[in-house]
């Protein structure tokens, strides 16, 4: 017996290898998937109790192509009966079952995969459960799980995510060159989701949810790979791995945050800081900047500084300059004026941020009265600041944010 | 993100639609549950009995007492609940104004709480 996590983490990295040797031979992206879907469950309940196979890859992909076939055949389309006669004698697995005779997969198809799943065609929302599904290899239980709705609710949006591609009659190739650049944004605004969504409180790890995170990384990772020269791949991952290191210090032992400046730093993940600054270095030293380097260079900032006085506000600050030139929109300024009280003191961030009231792109106002609420306070205006900390904590839907702006209403009561 | 929808109604409604009004108005709600269901924005669609079968439950040094009718005495309360999963509430907005009760009272959308954190 092998442990179900050994499967599941080789299941992970086969899936998408899998689905795209499927589907550059038979086509029909949405088909395909179900079928390798069917196949790691298959692997799932087999393979605990047999041991992985020889050729784990070579078994998904028969296992697969069976699945894909019986199901094809059952259609009455005549077009596609002729297509799989032309496929069926072409073997792409070794039949001997030993894995050296199985030429090595001439594609990493992870990158092409992407881009099908993020195709703009699909709300964000589409976009990410199909990449954790065809790309990460999750199941729909565990996409389910992690998004808080029923598994049915999920599968319908996938299905739907499947057939919107198919009328899109994306093709399995990466994008024509003139596309790749915006296309390759859409990618990496979906692994950025990833990160985001699986950053959630807990107080102790829930095994049974996917930690969409971790994936997020692993997934910016192979991207990153792929794609070694791009800058904005090294500075989304950066992100990630910088942010990903405060997370032992963001939570108390009873869920509640801990801001940035009352982290304990002692906590902070050393080597994903080391790894993150190295990262967004050469990628600073190399390509055209764009907004994740210059966030990834913002948290290098943060994470260099030892402790929270030790912090290079100045450097943060020239950065959020940077970055609003570059990516201007409202949290990028509310940001900024977290920085500007620092360095020049609360009046001029207040300043900063007067004239975001107005702003209809802010679709998170309780963040501007929580902002707000911080720079009155640091200006000594506890009345006002305790007000803008209430209207922030009544606006939010985010329970541990809710908790955290009472408690800082409380503090000046 | 999660919206609940809520629709109210009152007896003066209730009376007023004919047995065809009703009939048409439960056909066109379903026919948006399953629009909804297909797109995967659906979580759940509840309807709530009755007022009569409404019951409180209150517990006074630690005896349980148990009374009929619903919380609040007004002429309005809840019928049914929707929950749906969407990408912004422009659509859970959307999604309130095709339902048929919109024409003919309010429906109710509120956001639903959630745990995920964020940088503070």
């Amino acid at each position: 017996m092998i442990g179900d996590r050994r499967v599941e983490d080789r299941l992970r990295e086969l899936a998408p290898q899998v689905l795209g040797a499927l589907v550059r031979r038979f086509g029909h992206f949405d088909a395909c998937e179900d079928a390798v879907q069917e196949a790691l469950l298959a692997a799932t309940t087999q393979w605990p109790e047999q041991g992985l196979p020889t050729n784990p890859r070579g078994w998904l992909i028969t296992v697969a192509s069976r699945r894909l076939t019986d199901q094809l055949r059952s259609d009455s389309a005549r077009r596609r009966r002729e297509d799989l006669d032309a496929e069926r004698d072409v073997p792409f697995t070794s039949t001997t079952g030993d894995p050296a005779d199985d030429p090595a997969p001439s594609h990493d198809d992870t990158l092409t995969l992407l881009f099908l799943c993020c195709h703009p065609a699909l709300s964000a929302a589409s976009q990410l459960a199909l990449t954790l599904r065809a790309v990460g290899g999750l199941t729909t239980a565990e996409i389910a799980t992690a998004f808080l709705v029923p598994e049915a609710t999920m599968g319908q949006r996938i299905s739907r995510a499947k057939q919107s591609i198919k009328a899109a009659a994306a093709p399995f190739t990466l994008p024509p060159e003139d596309e790749r650049e915006e296309r390759l944004r859409v990618v990496l605004h979906v692994l950025y989701l990833m990160f985001n969504e699986g950053y959630t409180t807990s107080s102790g790890p829930d095994l049974q949810r996917a930690d969409l995170t971790a994936e997020a990384i692993r997934l910016a990772r192979q991207v990153h790979r792929l794609l070694p020269g791009n800058g904005e791949v090294a500075g989304l991952l950066a992100l990630m791995l910088l942010t990903d290191a405060h997370r032992p210090a963001r939570t108390r032992a009873d869920g509640s945050l801990v801001p940035l400046a009352e982290q304990d730093r002692t906590l902070w993940d050393a080597a994903l800081t080391a790894e993150g600054v190295a990262l967004i270095t050469a990628a600073l030293a190399s390509a055209p900047l764009g907004p994740y380097q210059v966030q990834a260079a913002i948290a290098a900032v943060h994470n260099e500084a030892a402790a929270a006085d030790d912090t290079d506000w100045r450097q943060i600050l020239a950065l959020y300059d940077l970055l609003e030139r570059i990516a201007p929109n409202p949290m990028v300024a509310l940001s900024r004026a977290v920085a500007v009280a620092e360095v020049h003191g609360p009046h001029a961030a207040l300043e900063a941020i007067a004239h975001l009231d107005g702003d209809e792109r802010l679709n998170a106002h309780h963040r501007l009265d929580a902002a707000r609420g911080h720079f009155l306070e640091m200006a000594g205006e506890l009345a006002a600041a305790r007000d803008a900390f209430r209207r922030a904590a009544r606006r939010t839907t985010s329970i541990p944010e809710q908790r955290y702006l009472d408690s800082r209403a409380a503090r000046l009561s | 993100m999660k919206y609940m929808l809520l629709i109210y109604g009152n007896e003066a409604l209730w009376s007023s639609f004919s047995q065809e009004d009703f009939q048409r108005t439960i056909a066109e709600t379903d026919a948006q549950l399953t629009e909804l269901a297909k797109s995967g924005e659906l979580v759940g669609a509840y309807g709530v009995g009755d007022q009569v079968l409404a019951k409180q439950v209150h517990v006074d040094n630690g005896v349980p007492a148990v009374t009929d009718g619903p919380y609040i005495e007004t002429k309005e309360y809840l019928g049914s609940f929707t929950i749906v999963d969407v990408d912004s509430l422009d659509r859970a907005l959307e999604i309130a104004a095709q339902n048929p009760f919109a024409k003919v009272g309010q429906v109710e959308v509120r956001p639903l709480m959630h745990e995920a954190a964020v940088d503070v």
